[in-house]
Order: C-alpha cells, then sequence, then structure tokens
C-alpha cells in the first residue's frame, strides 16, 4: 500500500510536467500581445513596450520561458510576475485560492450531505413517491442554468451579493448555488446504485442471517453503493473549483473562477498557468484519495 | 486491521492534498457602511497605481481621489484651472516658469516643492521605470535622452526640467506648444513624495498623495476604502466622510446591489440594464457627454484605399450609416451622433462645432450610393468593418453599421462585419498595419483640447495614427495651431485642419460617447466629469 501511494506520486510528476507545459504552449499560441494590449485604444510605445517584455522575459523562446517558469516554481515557489501590475502571481494565488477553497469546501459539503441523504431516500423507496419527488426535484435543478437559479435568488427571494469575501457566512447561498448541480447528480448516482445493490445476493444474504437493519444498509449496502459517488465527487472538486465562473460573477465573490477568466481576457499568461498548475494539482490528488478511498470502501480491491 | 490501513494511507494523503493546496488565508478588510461614507463600484485596475502608469477610468478614479497637480479640470465645463499652480507664464510657447502655491502639503506631512514635481516627471518619463503614460511627457526637451528610441536611457532627468527654488521650476519643450499648460491637468503629471522613491513596493500598497482623500486601507482585488484628508488644501474640500470602493468583476451583479440598496453609486450601467433604468432609478440616473468619440478608421497602407476615388467611397459610406437610429436603439441614447471629430465637452470656445462635418455625416442613403458608385465601389468589391468580439459588445452596432449600409446600397451583402477574437490580437493587427478595410477606432482624450482629439490620431506618424493618414496640409495647420500664443487663433487652426479631415474623410466620426451612472437614493449631488469618472468629493451623504 505505501509502495503504491509512493509510485502514484512519482507518476503525477510526469503528468504535472506534460499538462503545465500544454497550457502554456496554448496560452502563449493565443494571438496578440498582452503588453501592447496595456495601452488600450491607444498605440503602445514601442520602447516601453520592448522594456517591459524584456524584464518580464517574454523576449526569450517558449522553451526557454517554460524552463524559466518551471524551474522558478519549483526552486523558489516563484510563479512570475503579472503583465499588467507587476504583482506576483503568488500574491494573486493566496488572495484567490482562500476565497475559492471556502466556497468550494461548503459547496462540496452541501452536495455530499444533501445529495447523498437524498439518494438514499429515494434509493430505498425506488418507485414510489418520494423517489419520484426527488427525482422531478432533482431534473428541475439539472435542467435550469446555474445563473438563472443564482438570479432567481437575488431577485426574487432578496438575497444578497456577498460584501466581504471574507465572511464565509455570506458564502453559503453561493454555494448551495454553486453545488445544486452536482448535487442533482450525486442524488442520483446514490439512488440508483443503492436500488440496484438492494436486490444484490450479499443484500439477501445479510438479511437472512439476521443482521439488524441498520447495518445492513449502513455497512454494506452503502459502502458498496458509494463507489461510483465517490469517482464523481473526487473530479467534482476540482470543478467546483475552478468553474465557478458564472457562481463567482452573480455574487461578485473575487475567486478562483474569476480571475481564470479574467486571465484570459487580459491574455495574463503567468497568472493563468499558475492558477491552471494548482488546480492540476488538486485533481491529481483527489484522483490519487478517489482510487484510495475504492479500497477501503470495498473490501476486494486491494493495491499491493 | 486492513481496513484501518486503507484509511490511514487516506488519511496521509488528504494531507497531501492540504499542504499542497494550503496558502496563506487573506488579511479581513475594514469595516464600511460606516456614516457618511459612500460605497461605489469599482474594477480592479489593471496597473499599479502610479499616476504616469494609469491609463484607464479605474485607477483614474483612485487618482482624482488621491492627485492634486498644477492643474485641474473643471468637473463641469471641463476648463483647465490652477489648482497647486499659482501661475506659469511664457513669452515664446516653448520655455515656461512655473510657480507653486504655499502650503501644499502630502497627507505623511511633506512638503509639496518644485522637486516633488520635477522628480516624478524625471521618473514618469524613465524608460528604466515602464510607465505606460511616458509619452505625456515627450514635449519636454530632454525626453530622447531619458527614453530613447532604444538602448539604454542615457541620462536619468530630463534637461527640460529646472529646479529654480522650493516654489519655482522651469520647464523647456522642444518644440512650441501654447496649449500646454492647459494638459498639466492629467493625472500623469501630479507631484510625488519621497515616499514613493524611497519606499515604492509600500506606496504602491498604501498610496501618498495629496488630494482630498487619503487610502484608509487597500485589498487588492476586492476593496479600496479612501478617506476624507482633514488637511488638505484646496478649494474643493470632500463632502463625505469617504469612499469605499468595491471591485465588482461583473457589472450586472453591480446594478442589481444598487437597485437591492447594497451599494450606493454604480458608475457603468450595463447595456441590458438601459431598458429599466428609468423604471429602476427614475432621476437617479445620469446621462453626460464625456470625451469619447468613436470612428471608423481606415488602412491608407493599403493603396485601394489611398486614392481620390476612395474619398467618395469614404464619404459615401458616411452618409449611409444612419447615426441617429443605431444611437437610439443600440445604445439607448447612451451615444450621440457625431457630427465633427472631437467632444461636445470640449465646448464651443474649446474648439467643438458642431455640424462641421455637414452634409457628410447626415444620413442620406441616395446621395450615397451615388457616391459610392461613383468611386468605383468598394476595394475588393466588399467593405469588412473590424472590431474586437471580447469587450464592449461592438458586434451590435457594427451589424447596425453594416446594415444601414447594405440597405443605402440594396445589397445585402456588401458590408459585413468582421470579429477579431481578443483585444490584443485586434490591437496587433492594427500595430502590424494588417488591416484590409476600416476597423473600430475609439479615443478617450486625455486632456479637453481639442489638440487631443487631433494631432495624436491624424498627425503624419503620431503615436495613435492607426491607419497612417498622412495629409501635409493638415500637418501644416497643427503645426501652426501649436505655434499660436493665442488660445482663439489656435482652435481657429486647428478647426480649419479638422477642414481637411473632412474634405478627405480621413476617418469617418460615428458618434460621441456618455458617461452614465445610477446612485441610491442615500446619497446626492453626484455627476460625472467630462472623463465620464465621478465627482466623488462633491457627493454628499444625507
Amino acid at each position: 500500500m505505501g509502495r503504491y501511494v509512493a509510485r502514484r506520486l512519482l507518476q503525477m510528476i510526469p503528468v504535472f510536467l506534460g499538462t503545465t507545459l500544454l497550457i502554456f504552449l496554448m496560452v502563449y499560441s493565443l494571438p496578440g500581445d498582452p503588453v501592447a494590449a496595456l495601452f488600450g485604444d491607444k498605440a503602445a510605445d514601442p520602447t516601453t513596450v520592448a522594456k517591459i517584455r524584456h524584464d518580464l522575459g517574454l523576449d526569450h523562446s517558449i522553451w526557454r520561458q517554460y524552463w524559466d517558469y518551471m524551474s522558478g516554481i519549483v526552486l523558489h515557489f516563484d510563479f512570475g510576475n503579472q503583465i499588467a501590475s507587476g504583482r506576483p502571481v503568488t500574491d494573486i494565488l493566496s488572495s484567490a485560492f482562500p476565497v475559492t477553497l471556502r466556497l468550494a469546501g461548503l459547496a462540496f459539503v452541501f452536495e455530499v450531505v444533501v445529495g447523498i441523504g437524498l439518494g438514499i431516500m429515494a434509493g430505498m423507496r425506488a418507485g414510489r413517491l418520494a423517489d419520484n419527488a426527488i427525482l422531478i426535484f432533482t431534473l428541475l435543478i439539472i435542467s435550469v442554468p446555474v445563473f438563472v437559479i443564482g438570479n432567481i435568488l437575488i431577485g426574487t427571494f432578496g438575497v444578497n451579493a456577498v460584501s466581504l469575501d471574507e465572511n464565509t457566512s455570506e458564502l453559503i447561498v453561493p454555494a448551495m448555488v454553486l453545488g445544486s448541480l452536482s448535487l442533482a447528480y450525486v442524488v442520483r448516482l446514490t439512488r440508483t446504485s443503492m436500488a440496484e445493490n438492494l436486490r444484490a445476493d450479499y443484500m439477501r444474504t445479510a438479511i437472512a442471517k439476521g443482521l439488524p437493519r441498520r447495518r445492513v444498509v449502513g455497512v454494506h449496502l452503502m459502502r458498496n453503493s458509494l463507489i461510483p459517488v465517490v469517482t464523481f465527487l473526487g473530479t467534482d472538486l476540482g470543478a467546483l473549483m475552478g468553474g465557478a465562473v458564472v457562481t463567482e460573477s452573480i455574487f461578485n465573490i473575487h475567486g478562483v473562477g474569476g480571475t481564470i477568466y479574467e486571465s484570459i481576457v487580459r491574455r495574463e499568461g503567468t497568472t493563468l498557468v499558475g492558477l491552471v498548475t494548482i488546480l492540476v494539482l488538486v485533481y491529481l490528488v483527489m484522483a490519487l484519495l478517489v482510487d484510495l478511498l475504492y479500497a477501503v470502501l470495498d473490501p476486494r480491491i486491494r493495491y499491493a | 486491521m486492513r481496513r484501518a490501513t486503507h484509511a490511514k494511507w487516506a488519511a496521509g494523503a488528504v494531507a497531501v492534498a492540504l499542504a499542497a493546496t494550503a496558502c496563506g488565508g487573506g488579511g479581513s478588510g475594514g469595516g464600511g457602511g460606516a456614516e457618511g461614507i459612500v460605497s461605489s463600484s469599482w474594477g480592479d485596475p489593471q496597473n499599479p497605481l502610479e499616476p504616469a502608469n494609469t491609463n484607464e477610468v479605474q485607477g483614474g478614479k483612485v487618482l482624482d481621489m488621491l492627485m492634486r497637480g498644477l492643474k485641474r479640470y473643471d468637473p463641469k465645463t471641463g476648463e483647465a484651472k490652477d489648482m497647486l499652480a499659482q501661475s506659469i507664464e511664457t513669452s515664446d510657447s516653448e520655455n515656461f516658469k512655473v510657480t507653486l502655491k504655499d502650503g501644499w502639503t502630502f497627507s505623511n506631512g511633506e512638503k509639496v516643492t518644485a522637486k516633488s514635481f520635477v522628480d516624478a516627471w524625471n521618473y514618469g518619463a524613465n524608460l528604466k521605470n515602464n510607465q505606460k503614460n511616458a509619452s505625456m511627457f515627450s514635449y519636454i526637451d530632454g525626453y530622447d535622452q531619458i527614453h530613447p528610441k532604444s538602448g539604454a536611457p542615457a541620462a536619468d532627468t530630463m534637461s527640460g526640467l529646472k529646479v529654480v527654488d522650493d516654489k519655482t521650476f522651469t520647464v523647456k519643450l522642444n518644440q512650441k506648444f501654447s496649449t500646454w499648460p492647459d494638459t498639466l491637468g492629467y493625472p500623469a503629471f501630479a507631484p510625488l513624495p519621497r515616499a514613493f522613491f524611497d519606499n515604492h513596493a509600500a506606496w504602491l500598497s498604501k498610496p501618498v498623495g495629496n488630494g482630498p482623500y487619503t487610502v484608509d486601507s487597500y485589498t487588492k482585488g476586492s476593496k479600496l476604502a479612501m478617506r476624507k484628508w482633514a488637511g488638505y488644501m484646496g478649494a474643493d474640500k470632500a463632502q463625505n466622510g469617504g469612499i469605499d470602493l468595491k471591485v465588482y468583476t461583473d457589472n450586472n451583479t453591480a446594478y442589481t446591489d444598487l437597485t437591492a440598496g447594497n451599494l450606493d453609486l454604480v458608475d457603468d450601467v450595463p447595456a441590458s440594464q438601459l431598458k429599466n433604468v428609468k423604471a429602476d432609478l427614475g432621476d437617479r440616473y445620469i446621462n453626460t457627454p464625456a470625451g469619447i468619440i468613436q470612428t471608423l478608421a481606415f488602412p491608407y497602407y493599403d493603396a485601394a484605399w489611398n486614392t481620390p476615388d476612395a474619398v467618395k467611397v469614404r464619404k459615401g459610406i458616411s452618409m449611409a450609416i444612419n447615426r441617429q437610429q443605431i444611437t437610439d436603439t443600440i445604445f439607448q441614447k447612451t451615444r450621440t451622433p457625431a457630427t465633427d471629430w472631437t467632444s461636445p465637452v470640449l465646448g464651443e470656445a474649446g474648439g467643438y462645432k458642431a455640424g462641421l462635418c455637414g452634409d457628410s455625416c447626415t444620413y442620406n442613403p441616395t446621395e450615397a450610393k451615388k457616391l459610392i458608385t461613383e468611386g468605383g465601389g468598394f476595394p475588393g468589391g466588399q467593405l469588412k468593418i473590424s472590431y474586437n468580439a471580447d469587450t464592449g459588445s461592438h458586434k451590435e452596432w457594427v451589424d447596425a453599421v453594416c446594415n444601414s449600409i447594405n440597405n443605402a446600397l440594396g445589397n445585402d451583402k456588401a458590408c459585413v462585419g468582421g470579429p477579431v477574437g481578443t483585444f490584443a490580437d485586434f490591437r496587433s493587427q492594427i500595430t502590424q498595419s494588417k488591416m484590409s478595410g476600416p476597423f473600430r477606432a475609439g479615443w478617450q482624450m486625455d486632456y479637453p483640447l481639442i489638440q487631443n482629439f487631433l494631432q495624436p490620431l491624424y498627425y503624419t506618424g503620431a503615436s495613435s495614427n492607426d491607419g497612417k493618414w498622412s495629409n501635409a496640409e493638415f500637418d501644416k495647420l497643427v503645426d501652426q495651431a501649436n505655434a499660436d500664443t493665442d488660445k482663439a487663433k489656435a482652435v481657429a487652426d486647428f478647426q480649419q485642419a479638422e477642414g481637411v479631415l473632412r474634405d478627405q474623410m480621413g476617418a469617418i466620426p460615428l458618434w460621441y460617447q456618455n458617461g452614465s451612472a445610477g446612485y441610491s437614493t442615500r446619497i446626492s449631488n453626484v455627476s460625472l466629469n467630462p472623463f465620464s469618472v465621478p465627482v466623488y468629493d462633491q457627493i454628499k451623504v444625507s
């Protein structure tokens, strides 16, 4: 097991290098010069542009730039500076990520607790009224886009945009909006998986040998049914962190999603690569966690 | 036991995950909502808040509260009025003697002296400092030494700037420029305290100036709290306790916050809300002219556009555009049809002349069709109007302009929009002279002078002459106007130059842009200055 984890951690290195290189190449192949665009509709002063490009190392070849960038990250934890403001990218990361971690964390807790809860209710009563009601409810959530839900909450229910990113209590409603779509998926996955396993042989055996119902459902049924749900949740945390652009802009939260969007529009290459690099790490670690959780949930899965 | 081991490893991996994603938590910002404090929408300024490095309106808002220079443009009339300047004297339009008023200090107690200005200007001009407005200093003698066309600067100061004593300095320009003192209201010309040079990083995180407000706290990317400075020397003291600038990534959210009563002032009403604005805000909506004009520029480096026949085609295009209809329907009257190449904010004395363009800017589809046919039609057979598609919703009006042209010509394929994905790419194509047809050109004035609407845009080889238009007669008249010591005479000469631009239809004027803002019932006396920045110091809180 220890060897397995070590091997997986080592495997992350080439994946990490490959993804960052790809992102780096994509950002730098975009047309247009981000430095010249800083001058707005006015003509850029060519000497100043050349000087800024030189200071940021943008006048080197793309391979040299990638090398400088990666060695900066690995050796000094230096993600470079923003083109427009000259702010260190680490500064931007450290102001955007805590906000996003809180938002995504709340959304995650919300979808896990409510999603699995509703899923169990529906799964145990498959085909009956509660099940149908829950299925219709999730269908509704899936088919209504996030910005509609967000704007309905703001417009009709008097929910306010976030006044201060640091206030965790203000993030609860945005987190519910953000987590709503995934919640619907979690409900449906849990429900289907449970309804199916209810008819499995081991369930019949467990009931036949007289185990209490709480143990049959809580241990035997739940553990086996949660594997697809955990798979989904693992990748979803990354999506919640990076993909909250719409929710963040509706509620005016200054997190990772909005920063990524803005970096794309302003062609802030270093910022964009820095943000995405950390998201890649999140995805990699979550994938490992999910794989390890499989073994916890299902004793038949073993890692030598 | 095996299960416990699995769980242990999973827990270990969780710890690794947390360590990998752990970042320093942000400090908590200041409160807000205190009495007398106005909350206002803001966008994260692109550049550091240095005066000579701020070339967009979001950073401009802060500088307007934080800094006062030699001159200040009257928020109502746009006229350049003395602020810190006691006098600016010249006998030859080339050598100026600047005398400062007594008693001005920065909010950290340091005196504002002649050196505060000279040091700031030298800093702004120096190539080493990467200041985006460095070219504002290009009229000062010695600029080519401190900001050479290539290589490293040969000097650290401009030879044209000399400190005489604490209250006096002299400026020598490298050409005659009679209205130069009127350019000094531009924020780049603000004085800077020693703290700016001695501890630059600290200054940037909490800028210090000599204006009516001081920076109370600044959380980059989310909020800037400005507070009234009791020690301010000027007549335009703050009428409120302070301004909280809150960053909104989406102006729709800001507008919703305003209508919900969580925000006092929005100075960028989203286009999609313009229809509701009367119902939502009533008379708490303002829509006033700003010093911005939108035009269609042409690529004169393309031989096909640089012929006498093409003049007719350009006039024809101009006459085929139904400006009134487009500004009324698409822009909901937040634009006004342009009839010259300047802006109404200049006022008549400043050089704005309604109707200067005459028939050439009046909608006349029959005459338009005739002119375009006489001129041999569009070069290449089709007119393609280029614009950037990522910001500013340009698609709508470009399509409308094309529709208007197509209707005039009775050919629905005569004109099409040519979107370019990003603004950066759009600018690159323009600077590399890769345009093959007309393209969107917007100009926001630096200072309210007719010179600023003509020289940088249409003078041969000028910095923002994107279409590379060149006309000897125009250049001669501009030179002449700059040498005039009499202001009225200078304005008349500039207008004559504008006449040449009209006869050649060097660029097609489309419309003047307005600034718009909405505010809450909590505040009053809200207005926008000619740069479409709210006049924060005049706002009263009830």
